[in-house]
């Protein structure tokens, strides 16, 4: 049996946040009376992950998946509840649990500015007491994966956005880490970069068996990438369970495309009491219930006068999107 | 903790920080010519003082020029290491940057103190050295091992509670989160070190002993060239040297349960 390699029991989480009004009388009044309130940003969340597992935290923008890798890797203390990570207390941060576990953030970078990848790359391999001949198998081997190889003699500050994120990956994974944690990796990367990226995680995991918490707005990395995810909505669990089990549970509907003879046509079943997605010209997308499919069509068929109709699952970007908003 | 891989840690330090500032030499140049400048104008401003007075608080001017060589070395220090990674820390935190530091497993006072260098501080270092060279001669000091030790302990110490003041003001950006000027507050302070704490009012000398122990830091060691130096002066520097290394030490330990990293 799989051990857990992440327990987290009744975890919660206060910050002190201060709020300002607008205008200079709300910028004076909060310099000199400065009001603070308690935030409950993480509440009573538990879960346990799996030696080898790669999972997604999912939530809307200030929901709380930030704060809960950021507790899980010791950069924060909890207030409340307990989290073991490789059986270690994470903000204690003890060398052996630092060693395990690695931080990729993709707004963040952690390389030289002004010098070469590389040098970073040694840099690290001598904070993780690696010897030279060791860190260069490691950045051969991982620049293999990652496919980067001339990029490392170049300047950091001289690199793309994606060679540097690849390189801030090596940085993070010269001491091969167990668990990595990502917190947005892709962020502001093109559609081939995220690709490769990803591809590349999916490696690492295969090889490695290693553990990864990831946390990403692109939903194309979680369903590549996740096969379980955890919804956080407001600071506590909505949903903690297999991707495509969430998928079936909260997409109950089909997208039907409908291309009327003309634009009055695609007008009177705007205002007919469908769920209408978009419309242009004499085309139009209506949202149905899987389980009124049926009469839907045959309303639309005897009604209307229809050119052509195509029936789609929705995007699966946008049913995890509508469950963010909600 | 593993002395050799601190060690190989702080070589590579020096190794990218120097490569880096290497990266832009007229920078260095500039940094160069600014140090000599800035010393021949501390020199300028000591002698107009000197001009009608044949002493300052019992300081003469060749003797006040051995605490204007002890301010020198202590000032490229202070820009060959604490300018350019004390003043980071407040960086580190309003970018979230530290949380790098944080999970590297090596200790992150260690990290935040040593890792960068501005190699042209290097230079005031020297001038310093070569000033106070020329007031042991002008002086006629005699060097001796007693005379030695004693000088390198009283700078050292002073290195020690000047490193730790900057450190402990540094440390409060955990909840003040921008604190620049408080570290180019106590920079401004650090100025009042090229002149004798004897040459201040009783006040004065009060606060800057007591409060913000600026007057430790050059006239101590001074002292000491001067054959002045009387031993509880010495223990009690020693002893604030301690205090400071440890609170500062303490205090950063503390704040950083208070860190809640900057959001994403």
């Amino acid at each position: 049996m799989v051990k857990n390699i992440i327990e987290v029991r009744n975890l919660s989480k206060t910050f002190n946040i201060s709020s300002k009004e607008p205008g200079l009388k709300g910028t004076i009044k909060h310099f000199l009376r400065r009001q603070t309130k308690s935030v409950k940003v993480i509440k009573d969340i538990n879960f346990e992950i799996k030696e080898g597992e790669i999972v997604g935290f999912l939530g809307a923008n200030g929901a709380g998946k930030t704060t809960i890798l950021k507790m899980l890797c010791g950069l924060i203390y909890p207030s409340e509840g307990s989290i073991l990570v490789s059986g270690y207390l994470p903000y204690r941060r003890k060398e052996n649990f630092l060693k395990n576990i690695t931080l990729i953030m993709g707004q963040k970078q952690q390389l030289i500015w002004d010098l070469p990848p590389i040098e970073s790359f040694y840099l690290n391999a001598s904070i993780y007491d690696l010897d030279k001949f060791e860190a260069k198998r490691r950045i051969k081997k991982l620049s293999d994966m990652l496919e980067i190889d001339d990029e490392l003699f170049i300047p950091v500050r001289k690199l793309s956005l994606g060679q540097r994120m690849k390189s801030e990956i090596l940085a993070a994974l010269i001491h091969e880490p167990n668990i990595l944690f990502l917190d947005e990796p892709t962020l502001g990367l093109d559609i081939n970069a995220q690709r490769n990226l990803r591809k590349f995680l999916q490696k690492y995991n295969k090889q490695t068996n290693a553990t990864i918490c990831l946390t990403s707005h692109y939903m194309k990395d979680i369903t590549s990438l996740c096969k379980r995810v955890i919804c956080i909505q407001n600071g506590s669990i909505s949903y903690d369970g297999k991707l495509n089990l969430l998928l079936k549970k909260l997409s109950p509907i089909k997208e039907i495309l409908i291309v009327c003879r003309s634009e009055e046509d695609a007008i009177q079943l705007e205002n007919s009491g469908f769920t209408v997605k978009n419309k242009e010209k004499n085309e139009i997308t209506i949202k149905v219930e899987n389980k009124s499919i049926t009469t839907s069509l045959k309303t639309i068929l005897n009604n209307f006068d229809i050119e052509d109709l195509y029936i789609n699952e929705p995007p699966i970007d946008e049913i995890i999107g509508e469950i963010l908003i909600k | 903790m593993n002395l050799r891989k601190y060690l190989k840690v702080y070589l590579k330090f020096l190794h990218t920080s120097l490569a880096s500032e290497l990266e832009y030499k007229a920078n260095i140049l500039i940094d160069l010519i600014t140090a000599i400048l800035s010393l021949i104008g501390s020199i300028f401003l000591l002698s107009i003082f000197y001009q009608n007075n044949g002493s300052i608080g019992d300081w003469k001017f060749e003797e006040a020029l051995i605490i204007q060589g002890i301010y020198t070395i202590l000032n490229g220090i202070t820009n060959t290491w604490f300018n350019p990674n004390l003043t980071e820390i407040v960086k580190h935190v309003r970018e979230g940057t530290l949380d790098f530091v944080l999970l590297k497993p090596i200790d992150s006072q260690f990290f935040i103190s040593l890792k960068k260098i501005n190699p042209s501080g290097f230079l005031e270092i020297i001038l310093g050295f070569f000033l106070l060279f020329f007031c042991i001669r002008i002086n006629q000091i005699n060097l001796n091992l007693g005379f030695l030790s004693l000088s390198f302990i009283t700078i050292i110490c002073s290195i020690c509670i000047l490193y730790s003041l900057w450190f402990f003001i540094s440390t409060t950006t955990i909840w003040f989160v921008k604190t620049w000027n408080a570290t180019e507050v106590l920079r401004s302070f650090l100025y009042i070190g090229r002149f004798p704490l004897s040459s201040f009012s009783f006040s004065l000398r009060v606060f800057f002993s007591v409060v913000i122990p600026i007057a430790f830091i050059t006239t101590i060691p001074s002292e000491i060239f001067l054959g002045l130096s009387q031993l509880w002066k010495i223990l009690l520097e020693v002893f604030v040297a301690m205090v400071f290394l440890v609170t500062s030490r303490k205090f950063w330990l503390f704040a950083l349960k208070f860190y809640s990293s900057a959001s994403s």
